[in-house]
Protein backbone atom coordinates (compact mmCIF):
# COMPACT_ATOMS: atom_id res chain seq x y z
CA UNK A 1 0.00 0.00 0.00
CA UNK A 2 1.34 3.42 -0.84
CA UNK A 3 1.95 5.46 2.26
CA UNK A 4 0.87 8.80 0.96
CA UNK A 5 -1.69 10.40 3.19
CA UNK A 6 -3.07 13.89 2.87
CA UNK A 7 -4.73 16.12 5.50
CA UNK A 8 -6.45 14.55 8.49
CA UNK A 9 -10.15 14.65 9.35
CA UNK A 10 -11.27 16.56 6.34
CA UNK A 11 -12.93 14.21 3.83
CA UNK A 12 -16.71 14.16 3.46
CA UNK A 13 -17.09 10.40 3.03
CA UNK A 14 -20.08 8.93 4.87
CA UNK A 15 -21.31 5.37 5.08
CA UNK A 16 -24.77 4.26 6.17
CA UNK A 17 -24.05 0.83 7.56
CA UNK A 18 -27.73 0.12 8.14
CA UNK A 19 -28.36 0.40 4.40
CA UNK A 20 -25.28 -1.57 3.31
CA UNK A 21 -25.91 -4.97 1.76
CA UNK A 22 -22.25 -6.00 1.70
CA UNK A 23 -22.01 -6.40 -2.08
CA UNK A 24 -18.41 -5.21 -2.08
CA UNK A 25 -18.63 -2.88 -5.07
CA UNK A 26 -17.24 0.03 -3.06
CA UNK A 27 -14.15 -1.99 -2.25
CA UNK A 28 -13.71 -3.02 -5.88
CA UNK A 29 -13.73 0.55 -7.19
CA UNK A 30 -11.85 2.35 -4.41
CA UNK A 31 -8.32 3.22 -5.61
CA UNK A 32 -7.17 4.05 -2.08
CA UNK A 33 -8.22 1.02 0.00
CA UNK A 34 -10.39 3.20 2.21
CA UNK A 35 -13.12 0.67 2.85
CA UNK A 36 -13.24 -2.93 4.00
CA UNK A 37 -15.88 -5.55 4.69
CA UNK A 38 -14.87 -7.24 7.92
CA UNK A 39 -18.18 -8.99 8.59
CA UNK A 40 -20.59 -8.70 5.70
CA UNK A 41 -21.02 -4.96 6.09
CA UNK A 42 -18.74 -2.26 4.69
CA UNK A 43 -16.70 -0.14 7.05
CA UNK A 44 -14.59 3.00 6.64
CA UNK A 45 -11.19 1.61 7.50
CA UNK A 46 -8.80 4.40 6.52
CA UNK A 47 -10.79 7.61 6.22
CA UNK A 48 -7.84 9.97 5.75
CA UNK A 49 -6.73 8.12 2.62
CA UNK A 50 -9.97 8.99 0.80
CA UNK A 51 -9.54 11.28 -2.22
CA UNK A 52 -13.27 11.89 -2.68
CA UNK A 53 -13.32 10.54 -6.23
CA UNK A 54 -16.89 9.35 -5.71
CA UNK A 55 -16.48 5.89 -7.28
CA UNK A 56 -17.92 4.10 -4.21
CA UNK A 57 -20.96 6.35 -4.10
CA UNK A 58 -21.58 5.97 -7.82
CA UNK A 59 -21.36 2.19 -7.66
CA UNK A 60 -23.30 1.56 -4.46
CA UNK A 61 -26.57 -0.05 -5.59
CA UNK A 62 -28.40 0.97 -2.40
CA UNK A 63 -27.08 4.50 -1.95
CA UNK A 64 -25.34 3.71 1.33
CA UNK A 65 -22.27 5.79 0.55
CA UNK A 66 -22.25 9.57 0.31
CA UNK A 67 -19.33 11.85 -0.46
CA UNK A 68 -18.99 15.34 -1.86
CA UNK A 69 -16.91 14.27 -4.82
CA UNK A 70 -14.50 16.36 -6.80
CA UNK A 71 -10.92 16.64 -7.91
CA UNK A 72 -8.26 17.57 -5.37
CA UNK A 73 -6.70 20.16 -7.61
CA UNK A 74 -5.77 23.70 -6.54
CA UNK A 75 -5.73 24.98 -10.12
CA UNK A 76 -9.29 23.78 -10.62
CA UNK A 77 -10.37 25.52 -7.39
CA UNK A 78 -8.72 28.75 -8.54
CA UNK A 79 -10.35 28.44 -11.97
CA UNK A 80 -13.77 28.08 -10.44
CA UNK A 81 -13.09 30.97 -8.03
CA UNK A 82 -12.27 33.12 -11.05
CA UNK A 83 -15.40 31.90 -12.79
CA UNK A 84 -13.48 30.25 -15.61
CA UNK A 85 -15.47 27.70 -17.49
CA UNK A 86 -14.35 24.57 -19.28
CA UNK A 87 -13.58 22.53 -16.20
CA UNK A 88 -10.40 21.27 -17.73
CA UNK A 89 -8.46 19.36 -15.19
CA UNK A 90 -5.84 16.78 -14.47
CA UNK A 91 -4.73 16.05 -17.97
CA UNK A 92 -3.50 17.27 -21.27
CA UNK A 93 -6.57 17.46 -23.37
CA UNK A 94 -4.79 17.74 -26.67
CA UNK A 95 -7.78 16.86 -28.78
CA UNK A 96 -9.74 19.94 -27.93
CA UNK A 97 -8.95 23.53 -28.66
CA UNK A 98 -9.05 24.84 -25.10
CA UNK A 99 -5.33 24.20 -24.66
CA UNK A 100 -3.76 21.72 -22.37
CA UNK A 101 -4.45 22.08 -18.70
CA UNK A 102 -2.17 20.52 -16.20
CA UNK A 103 -3.37 20.13 -12.72
CA UNK B 1 -3.76 16.23 -32.71
CA UNK B 2 -4.00 12.58 -33.46
CA UNK B 3 -4.61 11.70 -29.83
CA UNK B 4 -8.09 10.46 -30.42
CA UNK B 5 -9.26 6.98 -31.38
CA UNK B 6 -12.60 6.56 -33.13
CA UNK B 7 -15.15 5.22 -30.63
CA UNK B 8 -16.61 1.79 -31.34
CA UNK B 9 -15.76 -1.89 -31.18
CA UNK B 10 -12.30 -3.15 -32.09
CA UNK B 11 -11.04 -6.72 -32.50
CA UNK B 12 -7.65 -7.62 -31.10
CA UNK B 13 -6.33 -10.89 -32.50
CA UNK B 14 -9.13 -13.23 -33.56
CA UNK B 15 -11.87 -12.75 -30.97
CA UNK B 16 -14.98 -14.93 -31.04
CA UNK B 17 -18.30 -15.06 -29.21
CA UNK B 18 -16.64 -16.10 -25.98
CA UNK B 19 -13.81 -13.56 -25.94
CA UNK B 20 -13.63 -11.02 -23.15
CA UNK B 21 -14.70 -7.44 -23.79
CA UNK B 22 -12.50 -4.68 -22.44
CA UNK B 23 -13.72 -1.10 -22.31
CA UNK B 24 -11.51 1.96 -22.53
CA UNK B 25 -11.46 5.69 -23.30
CA UNK B 26 -10.80 7.06 -26.78
CA UNK B 27 -7.60 8.71 -25.63
CA UNK B 28 -4.97 7.22 -27.92
CA UNK B 29 -2.48 6.65 -25.13
CA UNK B 30 -5.03 4.69 -23.06
CA UNK B 31 -5.95 2.60 -26.08
CA UNK B 32 -2.34 1.92 -27.08
CA UNK B 33 -1.32 0.99 -23.53
CA UNK B 34 -4.11 -1.53 -23.49
CA UNK B 35 -3.27 -3.03 -26.90
CA UNK B 36 0.40 -3.22 -26.05
CA UNK B 37 -0.27 -5.32 -22.98
CA UNK B 38 -2.57 -7.78 -24.69
CA UNK B 39 -0.61 -8.79 -27.77
CA UNK B 40 -0.94 -12.45 -28.63
CA UNK B 41 -4.41 -12.80 -27.13
CA UNK B 42 -7.91 -12.40 -28.50
CA UNK B 43 -10.11 -9.62 -27.18
CA UNK B 44 -12.86 -7.26 -28.04
CA UNK B 45 -12.11 -3.67 -27.14
CA UNK B 46 -15.02 -1.29 -26.80
CA UNK B 47 -13.86 2.31 -27.06
CA UNK B 48 -16.21 4.89 -25.57
CA UNK B 49 -16.19 8.53 -26.58
CA UNK B 50 -14.45 10.54 -23.86
CA UNK B 51 -13.42 13.33 -26.26
CA UNK B 52 -9.85 12.12 -26.18
CA UNK B 53 -9.56 12.39 -22.41
CA UNK B 54 -8.02 9.60 -20.32
CA UNK B 55 -10.11 7.20 -18.24
CA UNK B 56 -9.70 8.79 -14.81
CA UNK B 57 -10.33 12.39 -15.85
CA UNK B 58 -13.18 11.45 -18.19
CA UNK B 59 -14.83 9.45 -15.41
CA UNK B 60 -14.48 12.41 -13.06
CA UNK B 61 -16.03 14.74 -15.60
CA UNK B 62 -18.76 12.27 -16.47
CA UNK B 63 -17.95 11.79 -20.16
CA UNK B 64 -16.87 8.23 -19.36
CA UNK B 65 -20.24 7.59 -17.78
CA UNK B 66 -23.10 5.14 -17.55
CA UNK B 67 -25.06 6.79 -20.36
CA UNK B 68 -22.21 6.84 -22.86
CA UNK B 69 -21.27 3.25 -22.06
CA UNK B 70 -24.82 1.98 -22.48
CA UNK B 71 -25.11 3.85 -25.77
CA UNK B 72 -21.86 2.30 -27.06
CA UNK B 73 -22.92 -1.19 -26.02
CA UNK B 74 -26.09 -0.79 -28.06
CA UNK B 75 -24.35 0.83 -31.05
CA UNK B 76 -21.79 -1.97 -31.22
CA UNK B 77 -24.56 -4.59 -30.91
CA UNK B 78 -22.58 -6.36 -28.24
CA UNK B 79 -25.45 -8.72 -27.48
CA UNK B 80 -25.00 -10.16 -30.99
CA UNK B 81 -21.20 -10.07 -31.01
CA UNK B 82 -20.73 -12.24 -27.92
CA UNK B 83 -22.85 -14.77 -26.07
CA UNK B 84 -21.66 -13.88 -22.59
CA UNK B 85 -22.82 -10.79 -20.70
CA UNK B 86 -19.72 -9.41 -19.02
CA UNK B 87 -17.66 -6.33 -19.80
CA UNK B 88 -14.43 -5.41 -18.07
CA UNK B 89 -13.86 -1.75 -17.27
CA UNK B 90 -10.71 -0.10 -16.02
CA UNK B 91 -11.15 0.42 -12.28
CA UNK B 92 -10.52 4.13 -12.63
CA UNK B 93 -13.74 4.50 -14.64
CA UNK B 94 -15.51 3.95 -11.30
CA UNK B 95 -16.26 7.62 -10.53
CA UNK B 96 -18.28 7.89 -13.76
CA UNK B 97 -19.91 4.53 -14.27
CA UNK B 98 -22.61 2.97 -12.09
CA UNK B 99 -22.20 -0.78 -12.59
CA UNK B 100 -25.71 -1.65 -11.36
CA UNK B 101 -27.31 0.84 -13.75
CA UNK B 102 -25.32 -0.50 -16.71
CA UNK B 103 -26.62 -3.97 -15.84
CA UNK B 104 -30.15 -2.64 -15.64
CA UNK B 105 -29.98 -0.69 -18.90
CA UNK B 106 -27.90 -2.99 -21.09
CA UNK B 107 -27.98 -6.42 -19.49
CA UNK B 108 -24.19 -6.47 -19.20
CA UNK B 109 -22.40 -7.13 -15.93
CA UNK B 110 -19.64 -4.66 -15.23
CA UNK B 111 -16.46 -6.03 -13.74
CA UNK B 112 -13.81 -3.54 -12.71
CA UNK B 113 -10.39 -4.69 -13.82
CA UNK B 114 -7.08 -3.50 -12.40
CA UNK B 115 -5.98 0.15 -12.45
CA UNK B 116 -2.95 -0.56 -14.65
CA UNK B 117 -3.20 -2.28 -18.03
CA UNK B 118 0.02 -4.09 -17.12
CA UNK B 119 -1.92 -6.18 -14.56
CA UNK B 120 -4.72 -7.17 -16.92
CA UNK B 121 -3.42 -10.57 -18.02
CA UNK B 122 -2.74 -11.57 -14.43
CA UNK B 123 -6.21 -10.38 -13.45
CA UNK B 124 -7.87 -12.38 -16.22
CA UNK B 125 -5.82 -15.50 -15.60
CA UNK B 126 -6.81 -15.36 -11.93
CA UNK B 127 -10.46 -15.54 -13.03
CA UNK B 128 -11.10 -11.79 -12.94
CA UNK B 129 -9.69 -11.35 -9.47
CA UNK B 130 -7.59 -8.34 -8.60
CA UNK B 131 -4.96 -8.42 -5.89
CA UNK B 132 -5.07 -5.47 -3.46
CA UNK B 133 -2.05 -3.85 -5.12
CA UNK B 134 -3.83 -3.90 -8.50
CA UNK B 135 -6.60 -1.84 -6.92
CA UNK B 136 -4.31 0.85 -5.57
CA UNK B 137 -3.28 4.06 -7.14
CA UNK B 138 0.46 4.56 -6.71
CA UNK B 139 2.65 7.64 -6.86
CA UNK B 140 6.20 6.33 -7.13
CA UNK B 141 9.33 8.37 -7.72
CA UNK B 142 9.28 7.42 -11.41
CA UNK B 143 5.64 8.45 -11.71
CA UNK B 144 6.43 11.79 -10.09
CA UNK B 145 9.52 12.43 -12.21
CA UNK B 146 7.50 11.95 -15.39
CA UNK B 147 5.36 14.90 -14.28
CA UNK B 148 8.29 17.26 -13.77
CA UNK B 149 8.71 18.46 -17.39
CA UNK B 150 4.96 19.08 -17.64
CA UNK B 151 4.91 21.11 -14.44
CA UNK B 152 8.11 22.96 -15.29
CA UNK B 153 7.07 24.00 -18.79
CA UNK B 154 3.63 25.13 -17.62
CA UNK B 155 5.17 27.21 -14.83
CA UNK B 156 7.86 28.60 -17.10
CA UNK B 157 5.26 29.86 -19.55
CA UNK B 158 3.56 31.79 -16.77
CA UNK B 159 6.80 32.97 -15.18
CA UNK B 160 8.50 34.15 -18.35
CA UNK B 161 7.09 37.67 -18.21
CA UNK B 162 7.78 37.94 -14.49
CA UNK B 163 11.42 37.06 -15.12
CA UNK B 164 11.69 39.57 -17.96
CA UNK B 165 9.96 42.29 -15.93
CA UNK B 166 12.11 41.74 -12.87
CA UNK B 167 15.27 41.62 -14.96
CA UNK B 168 14.65 44.90 -16.73
CA UNK B 169 13.44 46.78 -13.67
CA UNK B 170 16.38 45.57 -11.60
CA UNK B 171 18.46 48.57 -12.58
CA UNK B 172 15.82 51.19 -11.89
CA UNK B 173 16.44 53.57 -9.04
CA UNK B 174 20.13 52.71 -8.81
CA UNK B 175 22.79 55.32 -9.24
CA UNK B 176 24.71 55.48 -12.47
CA UNK B 177 23.84 53.97 -15.82
CA UNK B 178 20.58 52.06 -16.20
CA UNK B 179 22.14 49.30 -18.29
CA UNK B 180 25.13 49.01 -16.03
CA UNK B 181 23.03 48.46 -12.95
CA UNK B 182 20.56 46.28 -14.81
CA UNK B 183 23.34 43.97 -15.88
CA UNK B 184 24.64 44.00 -12.32
CA UNK B 185 21.33 43.25 -10.61
CA UNK B 186 19.20 41.65 -13.32
CA UNK B 187 20.79 38.20 -13.27
CA UNK B 188 20.12 37.83 -9.54
CA UNK B 189 16.45 38.74 -10.09
CA UNK B 190 16.14 36.18 -12.88
CA UNK B 191 17.98 33.59 -10.79
CA UNK B 192 15.58 34.12 -7.88
CA UNK B 193 12.54 33.30 -9.99
CA UNK B 194 14.36 30.49 -11.77
CA UNK B 195 15.26 28.93 -8.42
CA UNK B 196 11.67 29.20 -7.21
CA UNK B 197 10.52 27.45 -10.39
CA UNK B 198 12.99 24.62 -9.91
CA UNK B 199 12.11 24.36 -6.23
CA UNK B 200 8.37 24.23 -6.87
CA UNK B 201 8.22 22.06 -9.97
CA UNK B 202 11.26 19.80 -9.59
CA UNK B 203 12.28 19.59 -5.93
CA UNK B 204 8.75 19.39 -4.51
CA UNK B 205 7.50 16.57 -6.80
CA UNK B 206 10.71 14.55 -6.53
CA UNK B 207 11.16 14.90 -2.78
CA UNK B 208 7.42 14.90 -1.95
CA UNK B 209 7.31 12.03 0.59
CA UNK B 210 10.50 13.24 2.30
CA UNK B 211 9.34 16.82 2.89
CA UNK B 212 7.76 17.30 6.33
CA UNK B 213 4.14 18.39 6.59
CA UNK B 214 0.90 17.18 5.03
CA UNK B 215 -0.35 20.29 3.24
CA UNK B 216 1.42 20.85 -0.07
CA UNK B 217 1.65 24.57 0.69
CA UNK B 218 3.50 23.79 3.93
CA UNK B 219 5.90 21.54 2.06
CA UNK B 220 6.36 24.31 -0.49
CA UNK B 221 7.20 26.88 2.20
CA UNK B 222 9.94 24.61 3.57
CA UNK B 223 11.44 23.95 0.15
CA UNK B 224 11.07 27.65 -0.70
CA UNK B 225 13.05 28.65 2.40
CA UNK B 226 15.75 26.16 1.43
CA UNK B 227 15.80 27.62 -2.09
CA UNK B 228 16.05 31.15 -0.64
CA UNK B 229 19.02 30.07 1.41
CA UNK B 230 20.62 28.59 -1.69
CA UNK B 231 19.92 31.83 -3.53
CA UNK B 232 21.68 33.92 -0.89
CA UNK B 233 24.64 31.57 -0.95
CA UNK B 234 24.81 31.51 -4.75
CA UNK B 235 24.64 35.27 -5.05
CA UNK B 236 27.36 35.48 -2.44
CA UNK B 237 25.62 38.16 -0.52
CA UNK B 238 25.99 36.94 3.00
CA UNK B 239 28.90 39.22 3.74
CA UNK B 240 29.02 41.57 0.85
CA UNK B 241 27.33 44.87 0.37
CA UNK B 242 25.88 44.02 -3.04
CA UNK B 243 22.44 43.43 -1.58
CA UNK B 244 21.05 45.24 1.41
CA UNK B 245 18.91 43.60 4.06
CA UNK B 246 15.69 44.86 2.47
CA UNK B 247 16.51 43.25 -0.85
CA UNK B 248 17.58 39.98 0.78
CA UNK B 249 14.31 39.83 2.73
CA UNK B 250 12.41 40.65 -0.44
CA UNK B 251 13.90 37.72 -2.33
CA UNK B 252 13.33 35.31 0.57
CA UNK B 253 9.65 36.28 0.61
CA UNK B 254 9.24 36.12 -3.17
CA UNK B 255 11.05 32.80 -3.63
CA UNK B 256 9.20 31.18 -0.72
CA UNK B 257 5.78 32.45 -1.80
CA UNK B 258 6.31 31.36 -5.40
CA UNK B 259 7.54 27.92 -4.39
CA UNK B 260 4.61 27.45 -2.03
CA UNK B 261 2.19 28.40 -4.80
CA UNK B 262 3.74 25.94 -7.24
CA UNK B 263 3.72 23.20 -4.61
CA UNK B 264 0.05 23.90 -3.92
CA UNK B 265 -0.65 23.50 -7.62
CA UNK B 266 0.97 20.09 -7.58
CA UNK B 267 -2.03 18.80 -5.59
CA UNK B 268 -3.81 18.33 -8.92
CA UNK B 269 -1.11 16.10 -10.35
CA UNK B 270 -0.81 13.99 -7.22
CA UNK B 271 -2.87 10.86 -6.68
CA UNK B 272 -3.75 11.23 -3.02
CA UNK B 273 -5.38 14.64 -2.49
CA UNK B 274 -9.08 15.28 -1.91
CA UNK B 275 -11.06 18.34 -2.91
CA UNK B 276 -12.04 19.04 0.71
CA UNK B 277 -8.39 18.86 1.71
CA UNK B 278 -7.22 21.13 -1.09
CA UNK B 279 -9.89 23.69 -0.22
CA UNK B 280 -8.84 23.56 3.41
CA UNK B 281 -5.18 24.19 2.71
CA UNK B 282 -6.00 26.89 0.17
CA UNK B 283 -7.99 28.85 2.74
CA UNK B 284 -4.75 29.69 4.53
CA UNK B 285 -2.26 28.89 1.78
CA UNK B 286 -3.46 31.24 -0.91
CA UNK B 287 -3.61 34.34 1.37
CA UNK B 288 -0.15 33.51 2.74
CA UNK B 289 1.28 33.17 -0.76
CA UNK B 290 -0.29 36.40 -1.98
CA UNK B 291 0.74 38.31 1.14
CA UNK B 292 4.29 36.97 0.86
CA UNK B 293 4.62 37.94 -2.78
CA UNK B 294 3.14 41.42 -2.25
CA UNK B 295 5.32 42.07 0.80
CA UNK B 296 8.33 40.87 -1.18
CA UNK B 297 7.65 43.21 -4.06
CA UNK B 298 7.08 46.17 -1.68
CA UNK B 299 10.39 45.42 0.04
CA UNK B 300 12.10 45.09 -3.32
CA UNK B 301 10.88 48.54 -4.36
CA UNK B 302 11.83 49.94 -0.96
CA UNK B 303 15.31 48.46 -1.27
CA UNK B 304 15.79 50.21 -4.60
CA UNK B 305 14.51 53.54 -3.25
CA UNK B 306 16.63 53.32 -0.13
CA UNK B 307 19.75 54.10 -2.11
Amino acid sequence: MSNFEYLQNVVTLQLDQAACIGCGMCIEVCPRSVLSIPAGIARIERRDRCIECGACMRNCPVGAVAVRSGVGCAAAVINSLLGRKGGCCCTIDESSSDKGCFC
Amino acid sequence: MGYVVDPGLYALGQPNKKSPILVTANYKLSFDKLRERLTGRDFWILVVDTKGVNVWCAAGKGSFGTEELVRRIAAARLTEVVNHRTIILPQLAGPGVAAHLVKQLSGFNVRYGPIRAADLIEYLDAGMKASPSMREESFSLAERIVLVPVELVAALKAAFFIIVALFFTAGLGAEGHYWQSTLAKGPAAAAAIGLALLAGTVAVPVLLPCIPGRAFTAKGILVGLAASFLFLVLTGTFNEQAMNILEKSAWILIITAATAYLAMNFTGASTFTSLSGVKKEMRWGLPVEIAGAVAGIVLLIASRLAF
